[in-house]
C-alpha cells in the first residue's frame, strides 16, 4: 500500500528531446490510476521513471514519503508487469514467480506458500513446472501477474500488459486484473493506449499527449467534461463530435440555428457533443444529413454532415433511421464549448 | 512447427549433393587414407610401403615424448579455450553497457579477427623478441627473464597469449550479439527482481547466453587443437628442439619433417578419434543443460 507523489517530474533524453514536460500528480493509497495517450506521448517513459528504469531528469518522486529518484529499482518496493511479459525463458513458472522473493532472502517455506497462493489465485497450479515457452499468451500474462503479486509490493506498475493478447482474452484479463487489484488493494499505475481499458479499469485517468498531461479525472469526468478537444476526441468510440460554431449575444449558433442559450462571450467556438447526446426527431431544430448507417446490433451509428462538418449520432436499435435529410436536437446540458485555437474547454 | 516434405526422392539428395561431395572429398577420403596408411610403414623416399599392423599405434603408446606432447596439448587447449572465452565474455559484457562510442569500441576489438594466424605468430615474435620485445621488457621489469624459444615455459606462455589474443575477437562478436538478443524487458524485470548485478548476470544473462557459449566452447576447443598451428609454427620456426608443441604440430613435424608418414597418420587418427569423442561428450552432457529459446 502506498501513496505516490510526482512533483514536476521531467524527462529530457541526452539528444535533447523532451519526452515529458514537468508533470505533477499524487496517487492515493490503493488507487488504480491509468495513464492513457497515443504512442509517443510519454506515458511509458513516466512509468519507467517511477520504476527506476529511466533516470529522472528533474523533479521529485516519492513513494510513501520517501524520495525515490536515486533508489535502485529493486529497492523501490514495486513490481512491474511488462507488455511482452518479460518472463525468464530458462526458468520454470515456479522459479519465475519465486525469483524476486529468493533474492530478498525470503525463507524457503514462505516462498513456497506464497507461490502456491499466487498459483491458486491465478489458476496456474498445473503449470508450475512448465517453461514459459510451453504456455499460451494468457497464461504467460498470469505468470507475470503472479511474479508481481507474490512480492506484496507497495506499488504495481503495468506497462500495456494486455496489448499482446487477442481481443477476447483482453476483455477477460481486464476484468481479472481489476478484480485482483481490488482484492489486494495495492496502489497501481497502469499504462495503456486503449481508451476502453482506461475507462473500464481506472479509478482515475491521466490523459497524456505529446509529453504533457492533458487532464486528470475520474472516467466519468474525463468522458463528460473533457478539458480539451484532444481529450474529447481521444476518449470514447466513436469520439465526441467537434463542430465549429459561433457565440453571439449569449447564444451558440450553428449555421444560424440556435443550439444553446445562456452562454457568455462572443466569437468563434468549437462545440463538442457526444454522439449519444443527440436526439433524432422531426421537432429538432438542426438539420442533419445522414450518409452512412453503421448497424451495431444493440445500437446504430449514423454518420453524416451537420453544417458541412462531419458528425456522428448514436441511436438505440429501435429508433428508425434512413439516409437523407433529417432533423436533430442537442441535449444542451451535454454540450462542452472549447476555444477554437487552443482547444481548451471554456 | 510445420514440416514440409519433398514429393520426389531424388530432389533432396540432389540439393544436398554439393555439400556431400565436399565432405567426401575433403574429409572422408583423406580420413580413410590416413587410417589406411597408419597401418603401413612408408619408405621415406616413396619407394613402396610395408604393412606393419598396429605397430605405429603401439609405438605411440610407448613413446614418452608423444605422451608429454599430448599432455601439453591438453593444458594448452584448456588454457586457450578458457582464457579466450572468459576474456571475450568480460569484454562483451562491458561493451554491451557502453552507450557512447560503442561502434568504435567494437570495431577496434574486432580488428584482430582479420589477422591471419602466421601473422599473429609473427607479431607475437616481435612482441616477445628476446632483446627488444616490449612484452619481454615488461616481463623483465617485474623480474621475469623471458626467453622465447629457449625456455620451454616462456615459449608456452607466449603461445598461449598469442593464441588467446587471436581468438578473443571472434568470441567477442558472438557473445556481444548473444547479449544483444536477450530481450531488454527480461533484463529490466531482473533489475526489479534482483539488486545484485553479479546475481543478475549469473541467474539471467549467463543462462540465456549458454547456447552461444556452448557453440563457442566447441569451436574454441577445435581452434586450440588445430587452428593454432600457424601461431605455433611461426613461434618455433619449424625447429622444435626443446620447444613446446601440440599434437597437430607433432603430426606435421613427424610426417613432413621426419618423413614418417605411417606414424604421422596414426597420430592424426588418434587425434580424430579424440576430437570426435570430445564433441560427442559435449553434446551429450553439456547441451542437455542448455535452454534454447
Amino acid at each position: 500500500m502506498a501513496q505516490v507523489s510526482l512533483k514536476n517530474i521531467r524527462k529530457v533524453y541526452p539528444n535533447g528531446a523532451e519526452a515529458l514536460t514537468p508533470s505533477s500528480f499524487d496517487i492515493g493509497d490503493g488507487e488504480f490510476v491509468v495513464l492513457v495517450g497515443p504512442s509517443g506521448c510519454g506515458k511509458s517513459t513516466l512509468l519507467r521513471m517511477v520504476a527506476g528504469l529511466e533516470e529522472i531528469t528533474e523533479g521529485e518522486l516519492t513513494i510513501n514519503g520517501r524520495v525515490m529518484n536515486d533508489v535502485d529499482p529493486a529497492d523501490r518496493d514495486i513490481a512491474m508487469v511488462f507488455q511482452n511479459y518479460a518472463l525468464y525463458p530458462h526458468m520454470s513458472v515456479r522459479k519465475n514467480i519465486a525469483y524476486g522473493l529468493k533474492n530478498r532472502k525470503t525463507p524457503k517455506d514462505v516462498i513456497e506458500r506464497k507461490v502456491a497462493e499466487a498459483a491458486a489465485m491465478l489458476n496456474l497450479n498445473e503449470y508450475l513446472d512448465r517453461k514459459p515457452s510451453q504456455l499460451s499468451g494468457g497464461q504467460r500474462q498470469r505468470v507475470a501477474m503472479g511474479r508481481a503479486i507474490v512480492r506484496d509490493p507497495a506499488l504495481f506498475l503495468f506497462d500495456e500488459p494486455l496489448s499482446n493478447l487477442d481481443a477476447k482474452l483482453r476483455n477477460q484479463m481486464r476484468i481479472e486484473i481489476k478484480a485482483l487489484q481490488r482484492r489486494l488493494g495495492v496502489t497501481s499505475i497502469y499504462v495503456t493506449h486503449d481508451q476502453v481499458e482506461a475507462m473500464t479499469m481506472a479509478d482515475r485517468i491521466i490523459v497524456m499527449n505529446a509529453g504533457r498531461i492533458e487532464q486528470i479525472g475520474t472516467p466519468a469526468e474525463i468522458y463528460h467534461r473533457p478539458a480539451s478537444t484532444f481529450v474529447a476526441s481521444f476518449m470514447g468510440a466513436p469520439p465526441m463530435n467537434l463542430i465549429s460554431a459561433r457565440l453571439d449575444g449569449g447564444r451558440v449558433m450553428i449555421n444560424g440555428d440556435t443550439v444553446l442559450a445562456a452562454a457568455e462571450g462572443s466569437g468563434a467556438v468549437t462545440l463538442g457533443i457526444r454522439p449519444e447526446d443527440v436526439v433524432l426527431g422531426a421537432e429538432g431544430s438542426i438539420s442533419f444529413h445522414v450518409d452512412i448507417i453503421e448497424e451495431l446490433g444493440a445500437h446504430r451509428l449514423l454518420h453524416g454532415r451537420l453544417a458541412d462538418q462531419e458528425f456522428t449520432i448514436h441511436v438505440g436499435k429501435d429508433v428508425e433511421a434512413a439516409p437523407g435529410e433529417t432533423r436533430i436536437a442537442l441535449k444542451s446540458d451535454a454540450i462542452t464549448l472549447f476555444h477554437p485555437e487552443t482547444g481548451k474547454a471554456l | 512447427m510445420k514440416r514440409a516434405g519433398f514429393t520426389a526422392r531424388w530432389l533432396p539428395i540432389l540439393l544436398l549433393m554439393p555439400q556431400l561431395v565436399i565432405i567426401a572429398v575433403f574429409f572422408y577420403w583423406p580420413a580413410a587414407h590416413a587410417v589406411q596408411s597408419s597401418f603401413f610403414l612408408q619408405d621415406p623416399f616413396g619407394f613402396g610401403s610395408t604393412f606393419v599392423g598396429l605397430d605405429n599405434y603401439k609405438d605411440l603408446a610407448g613413446n614418452g615424448e608423444y605422451l608429454s606432447i599430448a599432455w601439453f596439448t591438453v593444458i594448452f587447449t584448456v588454457l586457450v579455450t578458457f582464457l579466450s572465452l572468459s576474456i571475450a565474455l568480460l569484454l562483451a559484457v562491458k561493451a554491451d553497457n557502453v552507450l557512447r562510442g560503442a561502434k568504435t569500441y567494437r570495431t577496434l576489438l574486432m580488428w584482430v579477427y582479420a589477422v591471419a594466424p602466421p601473422v599473429a605468430g609473427f607479431i607475437g615474435l616481435i612482441m616477445f623478441h628476446q632483446s627488444w620485445g616490449p612484452l619481454t621488457e615488461l616481463a623483465r621489469s617485474i623480474g621475469w627473464d623471458f626467453k622465447l624459444g629457449v625456455n620451454f615455459n616462456d615459449t608456452a606462455t607466449a603461445m598461449v597469449i598469442v593464441s588467446v589474443w587471436k581468438q578473443v575477437p571472434v568470441n567477442f562478436i558472438f557473445f556481444l550479439s548473444g547479449l544483444q538478443s536477450i530481450p531488454k524487458s527480461v533484463r529490466e524485470a531482473a533489475l526489479i527482481d534482483n539488486r545484485s548485478a553479479s546475481g543478475r548476470f549469473w541467474d539471467v544473462t549467463f543462462p540465456l547466453l549458454a547456447p552461444t557459449g556452448f557453440f563457442l566452447l566447441i569451436t574454441n576447443i577445435t581452434y586450440s587443437l588445430f587452428d593454432t598451428f600457424g601461431v605455433i609454427d611461426t613461434m618455433v620456426k619449424g625447429e622444435p628442439g626443446n620447444n613446446p608443441m601440440t599434437l597437430v604440430y607433432k603430426v606435421y613435424v613427424d610426417g613432413f619433417r621426419g618423413n614418417d608418414l605411417g606414424g604421422s597418420s596414426a597420430q592424426s587418427v588418434v587425434l580424430m578419434v579424440l576430437v570426435l569423442a570430445l564433441t560427442v561428450f559435449q553434446f551429450r552432457l553439456v547441451e542437455r543443460r542448455i535452454h534454447y529459446t
